[in-house]
C-alpha cells in the first residue's frame, strides 16, 4: 500500500494507519461576507443542527453528522462545507482587504471563497483554473457565496499574463496544487488506486512550474502559500527546494495552531534546502484531520 | 408594473446569448461583446453602446423598487457581458477585459422589467425594505424549492424579494415574480433545495 513508504516519515505509525482509514468529521465554514458567526450557530441551534467552533480557526464549525449542503444557513451563503484542514493555507496567505491576490489553481472555490472573505470581498482576487469543467463549480460557490471581489480566468497557471488584467504584481498568492492526493484518502478511499512513482514525478514538474509562476507574479515583499494534500516529498520539499535554487524567494515561518512537523530534509538519498523544515507536514492522526502540506513563501528581488 | 404578465424572463440562470447582440452603436462602431465585459457607462450622455444601461439608471433601479440606497453599492463596478446582463464587481478592472467572470452576476436588463438575480438578492436583498415579502416558514421552504404559491400581497405586481426570519431577523431567499395572486419562485434549478 502506498502509504507505508510514509510511515518512516511519522513517529506514531499505528496512530497514522488507523486515522487514514476512518471517516473524516464533517465541517463547514462560516461565509462573513454573508453574515456572522453568531447568527449562523443560532440557525443551527434552532434548527436541531448540533456543532461546536474548531479551536484553530474563527468561524470553523464541526457539525453533528449533518451535510451542511440541506440546511437553510447554507441555501443563504452563510455556511460552506470545507474540510477541516483545507481552511489552513488561506489563513496563512492572509490576505488583507483592496489587495491584489491570486488563487492559481482555484476550482471548486472552497479556498477561493475563503479568501474572498478574509479580503471582506474587496479587491481583486483571480480565481484561476486551467480546467474548464471544475470552473463551472468554482463559479457556482462563488456566486451562492455571494463574492464579488473575484475574478475567475481559465487559464493554465503555469505561464499566466497578468497583461489583461491592468496591473503587473499580486500581492499574494496561493498555489493549492494539483496532487497525487493521498491525504484526501480518509474522504475518498480511491485516492491510493493509480498511485504510481511516475505519475507523482510528473504532476511535481507541475507544481514546480505553477510555483514558479506565482512568485514571478508576486511583488517583491510578496507572499506566496504551497500547499498540497498530498505526503509525497517529491511533490512538497523537493519542490521547495527547486524554485528556491532559482527564484528570488524565501521561505518564512509561520503558525497554525494546528499539531504539524516540520519539512523533512532528506527523503530517498536525496537532501533538501535546510529551510524546508519551515515548511509543515499535517498528518490525519495529529488533529483528526486529512493529511496537508503547507509552506510560506516570502519574495525578495 | 401591475397587471403585466409579461414580465417572464424566469431564466436566473441566463437564457439564449445575444438575443440584442446587434445593439451597435453607429458613432462609437462598438457592439455589445458577448466574451468581454464593458464598464457600464456613468450616465445616458456617456453611453456609446445603444441600449446598454447605466450606473446611474441601475442604482436609481434599486432605489426605487426595493429602497435600497445608491450608497450601498458606491464601492462597485458595473459591467455588461452579453446583452442586458450586468455583474456587479468590488473592485476595479480595465474595460473590455475578456475572463470567465468578472464579481457577481447582479441584474438582467434585456427584458422591459429588469430583473435581479438570486445570488445579487441573498447578498444586497437584507438592505431591501420595499416589495419585500415576508413568509412563513412553510411558505419560504415552498419557495425554496421552486414552487409557486398562491399567497396575498396588497403591493406591486412584478418582482419582489422574498424573505423569511431565520435566526431572528428577516433573511432575503431570492427573487419571486407576484401576478395574479401567486408568487412564483425565480430561484435556478441548481440552487432549489428541499429543506425543512
Amino acid at each position: 500500500m502506498v502509504l507505508e513508504r510514509y510511515e518512516p516519515l511519522v513517529e506514531d505509525v499505528a496512530a497514522f494507519r488507523a486515522a487514514c482509514e476512518r471517516p473524516l468529521p464533517s465541517v463547514a465554514r462560516v461565509n462573513t461576507i454573508a453574515t456572522t458567526v453568531e447568527r449562523t450557530r443560532a440557525a443551527l441551534d434552532d434548527a436541531g443542527i448540533a456543532h461546536e467552533p474548531v479551536e484553530w480557526h474563527p468561524g470553523l464549525l464541526r457539525l453533528d453528522g449533518t451535510t451542511p449542503g440541506k440546511t437553510w444557513p447554507a441555501f443563504h451563503g452563510w455556511l460552506h462545507g470545507q474540510e477541516e484542514v483545507s481552511a489552513l493555507p488561506a489563513r496563512v496567505l492572509d490576505p488583507r482587504p483592496g489587495e491584489r491576490v491570486f488563487d492559481a489553481c482555484a476550482a471548486p472555490g472552497s479556498k477561493t471563497s475563503q479568501l474572498a472573505a478574509l479580503m471582506d470581498d474587496r479587491g481583486t482576487l483571480v480565481a484561476n483554473d486551467a480546467n474548464l469543467g471544475r470552473l463551472s463549480a468554482l463559479r457556482f460557490n462563488a456566486e451562492r457565496l455571494g463574492i464579488t471581489c473575484a475574478a475567475v480566468t481559465n487559464r493554465d497557471a503555469r505561464n499566466f499574463s497578468l497583461a489583461p488584467l491592468g496591473f503587473d504584481a499580486f500581492d499574494r498568492a496561493l498555489v493549492d496544487a494539483p496532487c497525487s492526493c493521498e491525504g484526501t484518502v480518509r474522504k475518498n478511499p480511491d485516492a491510493r488506486e493509480g498511485w504510481s512513482l511516475a505519475r507523482v514525478e510528473s504532476v511535481a514538474g507541475v507544481q514546480e512550474s505553477l510555483l514558479r509562476r506565482a512568485v514571478g507574479a508576486t511583488r517583491s515583499g510578496g507572499i506566496v502559500v504551497y500547499a498540497t494534500c498530498t505526503f509525497a516529498p517529491e511533490e512538497n520539499e523537493a519542490v521547495l527546494d527547486a524554485v528556491l535554487a532559482s527564484e528570488d524567494c524565501r521561505l518564512v515561518e509561520f503558525e497554525t495552531g494546528l499539531d504539524a512537523r516540520p519539512g523533512v530534509t532528506e527523503w530517498e538519498g536525496e537532501r533538501f534546502d535546510p529551510s524546508v523544515r519551515q515548511a509543515k507536514r499535517i498528518y490525519p492522526h495529529l488533529n483528526n484531520t486529512g493529511g496537508f502540506f503547507c509552506a510560506k513563501l516570502e519574495v525578495a528581488r | 408594473m401591475r397587471g403585466d404578465g409579461a414580465s417572464g424572463g424566469a431564466d436566473d440562470g441566463g437564457g439564449a446569448e445575444g438575443g440584442r447582440g446587434a445593439g451597435v452603436d453607429r458613432d462609437a462602431g462598438r457592439d455589445n461583446d458577448g466574451q468581454r465585459f464593458d464598464r457600464l457607462p456613468a450616465t445616458a450622455d456617456e453611453r456609446r453602446v445603444e441600449g446598454r444601461a447605466t450606473r446611474e439608471a441601475v442604482l436609481d433601479w434599486w432605489d426605487e423598487r426595493f429602497a435600497i440606497p445608491p450608497e450601498r453599492f458606491e464601492r462597485f463596478t458595473f459591467w455588461e457581458k452579453g446583452a442586458g446582463k450586468i455583474w456587479i464587481f468590488g473592485d476595479d478592472a480595465p474595460s473590455g477585459v475578456e475572463i470567465e467572470a468578472l464579481g457577481l452576476t447582479f441584474l438582467r436588463t434585456r427584458q422591459e422589467h429588469w430583473k435581479p438575480t438570486t445570488d445579487a438578492v441573498q447578498r444586497f436583498g437584507r438592505a431591501a425594505s420595499r416589495n419585500v415579502i415576508e413568509l412563513d416558514r412553510e411558505a419560504a421552504r415552498r419557495f425554496a424549492a421552486g414552487e409557486d404559491q398562491a399567497i396575498g400581497w396588497g403591493g406591486d405586481w412584478g418582482y419582489l424579494i422574498a424573505a423569511h426570519g431565520l435566526a431572528g431577523e428577516p433573511e432575503p431567499l431570492g427573487i419571486g415574480l407576484y401576478l395574479h395572486g401567486e408568487l412564483r419562485s425565480q430561484i435556478p434549478k441548481g440552487r432549489r433545495r428541499e429543506l425543512r
